[in-house]
C-alpha cells in the first residue's frame, strides 16, 4: 500500500535516518495501519465541517505588553553545542 | 560579469513580468506569540523565553496588535479583510526556525485583493496586491565563514518570534523601475501607518522577487525565477535589470529558463542560483491547533479604518491642489508623516506655503533627516517658531541672508526668532534716510564702480550693493538698497 | 456490601501515625490537621516506600528527595501556625515526566529528551505548589505519550503493582502504579486516546480526563495538541475533586484553555444520583469482549440503578471508527510536535554528523524509539502534499461525526456509562503488533475526539485479582456530574479494601 520510494521520501521529510531493515519494516507496518485507517473511507463526509478545534472558542488574544525574558545562560543551557552567547550547529548545505 | 547598462536589443522583444513579495517587521512592543520584547540590537539569546525557543511543552498566544496593524495595513490597500481567518502551521526544518515549523496563516490569510498605485514616468499605474497574511520570523543565522565553506553556524534567536506580515503582489508589476517604484510606495504606505519602520537595511522590511519573461502579446506566463537578497530599492532595481537581460539572452539562444531561486550578489552585480532544489518544498500546512480561530468583530475593523491617517500619495496630490505645490516639493515633504505634519503646521502660522516649502526643504532638511519622526517632532525649530521666522523677513524686520544666520542660532540656542533678532540687534536697516547718507557715503568712496556702471557695466551696481551691504554689516535691506542706489546712480 | 469509607477508615488516627502512605489526601490532610502527622513524617514514609518498592515496580525516572523534603518542612510550618494553604497543603504527589518541571530533569520518557532540564514549570505544576503539595518526583511513561502499556518508555517498563508481570496501562503507567503501590498520595498524568484512563482502570485507581480546555496544557511536553489535557490519578473520588479543582481553570498562556469557573468538585459528590439518566453505549459490550469486564461493569450499572438512576441503551454508532480517526489525527498532530526534537537547541545531539541534515536525522533516528517513530512517518504521510485530504482532512470530519453522535446520546441521556478498557491488563510483552495494541483505546478514543470530560473507577476484579475499570462520561464541563455519579457508585461499594499486595 505504501512504496519503499513513499518510505523513503517521508522519512526524508520528517528528517529520520532509518536503517534499511528498519524501512522494510516500517512499510509492512505503515501499510497494515493504513489498511486499517481506509475503513473511514467507506464514511459519507458530504457537507460536514471538520473539526480543528474541540472547544468552540474563537479570538483569544493578549496585549501588546512586554514581559519577562529567559536570562540569556537559561536560554543557553540545555544547547548541545554553544559558541558564546550563540548555539552552534553544523555547517548548512541546501538539501 | 554582466555590466549594468542600457536595454539591450534582445529585451526588447520580451514582456517582463515581476511580483513582488515583501516581509515587514511590525512594530509591536512584544513579540508575535510572545510577551520577548522586539527591541533590535540587545545582545544575542537575551530576548527569548520558552515560547520563542520553540522548547518543549510551550503554546503561542496571539499578540492583539500585531493584528490591528495587520487590518490597519490591510485598509490602506484597499484589501478585503477576512474577518474569520487562522493561523496554520508551515513545516521545513532550519536551524533558525526553532519549532521548525512557522506558524503562518494558509487558506484564510488576514486579506486579500487590495492595490497600490504607483506613478510611473508621469501615469498612474495600480499594482494589485494578493494577499496580506501575519506570520511569525525566525532568528537570525551567522555562518561561520560564508555559507558554502562554513564548518559550523551560529544562532541567535532574538528575532524569533517578532510579528512579520507578508504582502504578494499580482504578478503586475512590468519593469525593475516599477518594482523600485512599487517598492517604495509599498514602504511609505507601511511606514505612514506606523506598522513597520521600513528599515531595509536593518532587515525590518525584506523583499524577494519573482520575475519572468514572455514574448510580447503571449498569454501564458514564462517560467518564473525568485530572487532574494534584496536589501535595497537600488539592488532591487539593479538585480532586477540582471535577471531581465539574463533570462532575455537565455531565451534567445533557446535556452530554457530553470525554475529555482537566485541571489543576488551585490559585490559582483549578478544573480547566482542556490543549489535548485529537486522537489519543492512540501509545507504540510495544517491549522494550528493551538490557537483558536479569529472571527473579527465589524467594530474591531471599523475602529481600525477610523484610525487610517491619510495615506502618502493621496497626501502628495493634495499638496499639489491645495497648496498649489509642485510635484517635486510634495514628494519631498510627504516623506514621513511628520515632516508633512510639520508642514501644514508651519502653513497654518504662515500661509505662504511655497516659502515654508522652500525652508523646510533647504534649511530645516539640512540638519534633521526628513524620515526622523522623533526628531521631526522633537525639533526646537517648531512649525510656529519657523512661522515667527518667516514673519520677519516678511515685513522686513530682517533679510534673508540674515534669516539664514537666525535659523542657526535659533537650532542652537533653542530661543525664538525674534528675542534672536532683538538680542543681537539683526533688525534689518530700512530706515531710509540713514540708507541713502550710507549710500552717498559709499557712492563718493568708491568712483570707479560708479564710472564702470555709468559705461554700461552693470555688474558694477553690484559690486556697490555688496558694499553697502558691508557697510550695514549685512543688516541693510536688499531691496531697499537696490532702490536708492539705482535712483542716485540714474541722477549721476 | 455497603460499607461507607469512613467506616472503612475507623483506625485512621493509628494509621495515619504509622502508614500515613495508605491515606487518602482528604484523610491524610485531616490527619495534618488534627496533627496525628506531619507533611514531613508523610513525604519521609512515601520516599522509604519508593526506596524499598519502586524497584521492582519502576514507576519513578527521577526521585527529587532533596527538594520534597525541603518543600515538606515548610508545609508543617504553615499547620504549625494554623495556616494550611488547603486542602492539598502538604500532600505528597507524583509527575508524568510529560510535564515541564523548573531545574529538574523532564524526559517525557525519551532519550532524546534525557539530559533535558526546563527553565520553566509547568502551569499546573505551578498550581500545584501553589496550593502546597510536595513533589516526589517523576514518574515512567510511554516515550512522548505514544502507548498503552509504558513498555515503550526509553528507560525501562513500570509494572502493575497487582502483578509485577503485567502492565499498569499506559501512557501515564508510572503515576498509575505509582498511585496504586501507595508511592504517591495522587499522581498527575495525561490523557490523549485514553492514557489516564486506560492505566486507572489496569491498576485500579481513579483517573479523569477533564474537558479539552479545562485544564491548561502550557509545559506539558505536547503530543497530540488537539486531544491533549492533563488529569489526576487518586485512590477515590474524593481526592479526584480536590485536585482537579486546583489545577483546573483558564490559563492566558493556553489559548485552549478555557474561562469556565471552576466549582468547589467536592461538593458535588452528594451521593445522589436520584433520577439521573445514564446512558449505556450497546457498542462498547462487543461480542468476544472479556466476561470479567463485562460481569463487573454491568453488575456496577445495576448498582447505580438500585441507587436510584435510570439507565436506557443508546448507540454510538461511529464507535468502530474512532481508533482509526485517532491514528490519523494524534499522528499527524504528534509529527508536526516533533518536528523540534532535532538536536539545535536542548536535548540529545548525535556526534560526528558530516553536517546539519546529518546530524538531524541521525539525532532523531537516535532519540526516538521505535512506536514513535512509527506514528512521526504515519502522521508526515497523512499531511504530506496531497494526502493530506483523503487522511487528515477526511479524519478530522468524521471526528465531528463521533462528536454529533456524543450530542445525540446526550439530548437523551445525562452521563454514560460503559467499561473503561475492552480487557484487564495484559503480560509484558504480549501486545506485540502496533493494532492490537491500539484497539486498547477503542472504549477512551471517543472522549478525547469529542472533548468531553470521562473518569475511570474501579468496579471489580477479574478471576486473576486484576482489577476492572468503570467508565462514566459527560456533558462539556460537567465534571461536577461525572465525579457525583463515580463517587455515589464508589461508596456503595467496597472494592477499595483490596490492595496490591507488594512484598
Amino acid at each position: 500500500m505504501i512504496s519503499d520510494k513513499d518510505v523513503e521520501h517521508v522519512a526524508r521529510l520528517a528528517r529520520l535516518a532509518l536503517t534499511e531493515s528498519e524501512r522494510a519494516r516500517m512499510r509492512e507496518q505503515l501499510s497494515a495501519i493504513l489498511q486499517y485507517i481506509d475503513k473511514l473511507k467507506a464514511i459519507d463526509v458530504e457537507g460536514v465541517e471538520p473539526t480543528s478545534h474541540a472547544v468552540p472558542l474563537v479570538n483569544v488574544m493578549r496585549d501588546d505588553e512586554p514581559g519577562p525574558c529567559l536570562p540569556q545562560s537559561d536560554a543557553l543551557a540545555n544547547a548541545p553545542d554553544r559558541a558564546g552567547e550563540f548555539f552552534r550547529v553544523p555547517r548548512i548545505i541546501e538539501d | 560579469m554582466v555590466k549594468p547598462g542600457l536595454a539591450d536589443a534582445a529585451t526588447m522583444n520580451y514582456e517582463v513580468v515581476i511580483g513582488l513579495e515583501v516581509h515587514a517587521q511590525l512594530l509591536t512592543r512584544s513579540k508575535m506569540f510572545c510577551g520577548c520584547p522586539t527591541t533590535f540590537g540587545a545582545a544575542p539569546n537575551t530576548q527569548t523565553c520558552p515560547v520563542c525557543l520553540g522548547m518543549p511543552g510551550v503554546l503561542p498566544v496571539i499578540n492583539r496588535r500585531a493584528i490591528e496593524f495587520g487590518v490597519k495595513t490591510a485598509l490602506a490597500f484597499g484589501c478585503r479583510v477576512n474577518a474569520a481567518c487562522r493561523f496554520a502551521r508551515k513545516h521545513y526544518y532550519y536551524p533558525d526556525m526553532p519549532k521548525n515549523f512557522q506558524i503562518s496563516q494558509y487558506e484564510e490569510p488576514l486579506a486579500e485583493e487590495g492595490w497600490l498605485d504607483i506613478d510611473v514616468a508621469g501615469r498612474m499605474k495600480r499594482i494589485g496586491i494578493q494577499r496580506l497574511h501575519l506570520e511569525e520570523d525566525v532568528g537570525k543565522l551567522v555562518h561561520e565563514g560564508t555559507l558554502e565553506t562554513a564548518q559550523a553556524s551560529l544562532v541567535d534567536y532574538n528575532r524569533a518570534g517578532v510579528p512579520l506580515m507578508e504582502t504578494v503582489s499580482k504578478p503586475e508589476i512590468g519593469s525593475p523601475e516599477e518594482a523600485a517604484i512599487y517598492l517604495k510606495a509599498f514602504r511609505a504606505v507601511l511606514v505612514y501607518l506606523g506598522v513597520c519602520d521600513g528599515d531595509m537595511e536593518k532587515g525590518s522590511l525584506r523583499c524577494d522577487a519573482n520575475i519572468s519573461l514572455r514574448e510580447r502579446g503571449a498569454k501564458e506566463l514564462g517560467t518564473k525565477v525568485e530572487i532574494k537578497n534584496l536589501n535595497s530599492f537600488r539592488n532591487v532595481q539593479h538585480a532586477l535589470e540582471f535577471e531581465v537581460r539574463r533570462q532575455a539572452r537565455a531565451l534567445d539562444a533557446g535556452e530554457p529558463i530553470v525554475q529555482e531561486t537566485r541571489l543576488w550578489d551585490a559585490d559582483h552585480g549578478s544573480t547566482r542560483s542556490m543549489r535548485s532544489k529537486e522537489f519543492a518544498h512540501d509545507y504540510r500546512y495544517f491549522p494550528e491547533p493551538d490557537l483558536v480561530p479569529l472571527e473579527l468583530e465589524q467594530s474591531f475593523i471599523a475602529e481600525a479604518r477610523a484610525g487610517l491617517p491619510e495615506l502618502p500619495r493621496a497626501q502628495r496630490q493634495r499638496f499639489v491642489s491645495q497648496y498649489g505645490l509642485p510635484p517635486y516639493d510634495a514628494d519631498v515633504l510627504t516623506q514621513s508623516r511628520a515632516l508633512a505634519e510639520y508642514f501644514e503646521a508651519a502653513v497654518r502660522a504662515f500661509p505662504n506655503a511655497k516659502v515654508v516649502s522652500n525652508w523646510v526643504m533647504s534649511e530645516l532638511l539640512r540638519v534633521l533627516p526628513g524620515d526622523d519622526e522623533t526628531a521631526i517632532r522633537e525639533t526646537r525649530i517648531t512649525p510656529s517658531r519657523l512661522a515667527g521666522l518667516l514673519k520677519l523677513v516678511d515685513d522686513g524686520t530682517i533679510s534673508g541672508k540674515i534669516a539664514k544666520d537666525v535659523f542657526e542660532k535659533m537650532l542652537r540656542s533653542g530661543d525664538d526668532a525674534a528675542s534672536i533678532v532683538e538680542r543681537e540687534g539683526l533688525t534689518q536697516v530700512a530706515d531710509t534716510g540713514a540708507l541713502e547718507r550710507i549710500v552717498d557715503e559709499v557712492l563718493a568712496a568708491n568712483p570707479k564702480p560708479v564710472d564702470d556702471f555709468k559705461k554700461g557695466k552693470d555688474a558694477a551696481k553690484g559690486a556697490l550693493v555688496g558694499l553697502v551691504m558691508k557697510a550695514t554689516q549685512g543688516k541693510a535691506n536688499p531691496g531697499l538698497v537696490n532702490r536708492i542706489l539705482e535712483q542716485k546712480l540714474s541722477k549721476r | 456490601m455497603r460499607v461507607s469509607s469512613s467506616g472503612y477508615r475507623a483506625s485512621l488516627k493509628t494509621e495515619a501515625k504509622t502508614e500515613p502512605t495508605r491515606l487518602t489526601i482528604h484523610e491524610l490532610v485531616d490527619a495534618y490537621r488534627a496533627g496525628d502527622t506531619t507533611p514531613t513524617a508523610a513525604t519521609e514514609a512515601y520516599l522509604a516506600r519508593i526506596a524499598a518498592h519502586d524497584e521492582k515496580i519502576g514507576a519513578f525516572l527521577t526521585v527529587t528527595r532533596d527538594e520534597a523534603l525541603s518543600e515538606a518542612r515548610v508545609s508543617d510550618e504553615r499547620y504549625r501556625k494554623g495556616m494550611p494553604r488547603g486542602p492539598l497543603d502538604g500532600v505528597p504527589v507524583a509527575l508524568k515526566d510529560v510535564f515541564c518541571t523548573r531545574r529538574v530533569r523532564t524526559t517525557c520518557g525519551s532519550k532524546i529528551l534525557s539530559t533535558f532540564v526546563p527553565p520553566y514549570d509547568a502551569t499546573v505544576v505551578t498550581r500545584l505548589r501553589d496550593a502546597g503539595a510536595v513533589v516526589l518526583g517523576k514518574t515512567n511513561m510511554d516515550e512522548f505519550a505514544m502507548g498503552s502499556s509504558t513498555e515503550h518508555s526509553a528507560f525501562k517498563p513500570t509494572h502493575n503493582p497487582w502483578d509485577l508481570a503485567r502492565v499498569p496501562g499506559g501512557s501515564s503507567g508510572g503515576s498509575a502504579a505509582a498511585v496504586a503501590g501507595d508511592l504517591a498520595a495522587a499522581a498527575l498524568g495525561t490523557d490523549t486516546g485514553g492514557s489516564v484512563r486506560q492505566p486507572a482502570a489496569f491498576c485500579g485507581v481513579v483517573g479523569l480526563k477533564p474537558t479539552y480546555g479545562r485544564v491548561s496544557r502550557y509545559g506539558l511536553i505536547a503530543f497530540a495538541s488537539s486531544l491533549d489535557q492533563v488529569g489526576p490519578f487518586t485512590r477515590d473520588v474524593q481526592d479526584c475533586a480536590l485536585v482537579l479543582e486546583a489545577i483546573a481553570g483558564r490559563d492566558t498562556n493556553d489559548s485552549t484553555s478555557v474561562d469556565e469557573p471552576v466549582p468547589h468538585y467536592a461538593a458535588a459528590l452528594t451521593g445522589n444520583v436520584r433520577g439521573l439518566k445514564i446512558g449505556v453505549p450497546k457498542e462498547y459490550f462487543t461480542p468476544g469482549m472479556d466476561t470479567d469486564v463485562e460481569r463487573s461493569v454491568r453488575d456496577a450499572i445495576g448498582v447505580l440503578e438500585k441507587l436510584g438512576a435510570t439507565t436506557q441503551e443508546i448507540s454510538l454508532p461511529m464507535t468502530d471508527y474512532g481508533i482509526a480517526v485517532y491514528y490519523i489525527i494524534a499522528p499527524a498532530e504528534a509529527s508536526s510536535n516533533l518536528a523540534r526534537y532535532d538536536g539545535v537547541k536542548y536535548g540529545l545531539r548525535t556526534p560526528g554528523a558530516r553536517d546539519l541534515i546529518d546530524m538531524m536525522s541521525r539525532t532523531r533516528a537516535a532519540g526516538f524509539g521505535a512506536e514513535v517513530k512509527r506514528r512521526i512517518m504515519l502522521g508526515t504521510y497523512a499531511l504530506s502534499a496531497g494526502y493530506y485530504d483523503a487522511y487528515y482532512g477526511r479524519a478530522q470530519k468524521v471526528r465531528t461525526l463521533v462528536r454529533r453522535d456524543f450530542e445525540r446520546a446526550f439530548a437523551r441521556v445525562d452521563v454514560i456509562v460503559a467499561p473503561t478498557t475492552p480487557g484487564v491488563s495484559f503480560k509484558h510483552g504480549e501486545k506485540e503488533d502496533p493494532i492490537a495494541m491500539y484497539l486498547n483505546d477503542v472504549f477512551t478514543v471517543g472522549g478525547n475526539l469529542a472533548g468531553l470530560p470521562a473518569v475511570s473507577v474501579r468496579c471489580g476484579f477479574s478471576a486473576a485479582g486484576l482489577p476492572v475499570g468503570l467508565q462514566v462520561i459527560g456533558r462539556a464541563f460537567d465534571e461536577s456530574r461525572v465525579l457525583r455519579v463515580a463517587h455515589a457508585y464508589e461508596q456503595a461499594t467496597s472494592w477499595l479494601d483490596r490492595r496490591p499486595q507488594l512484598r
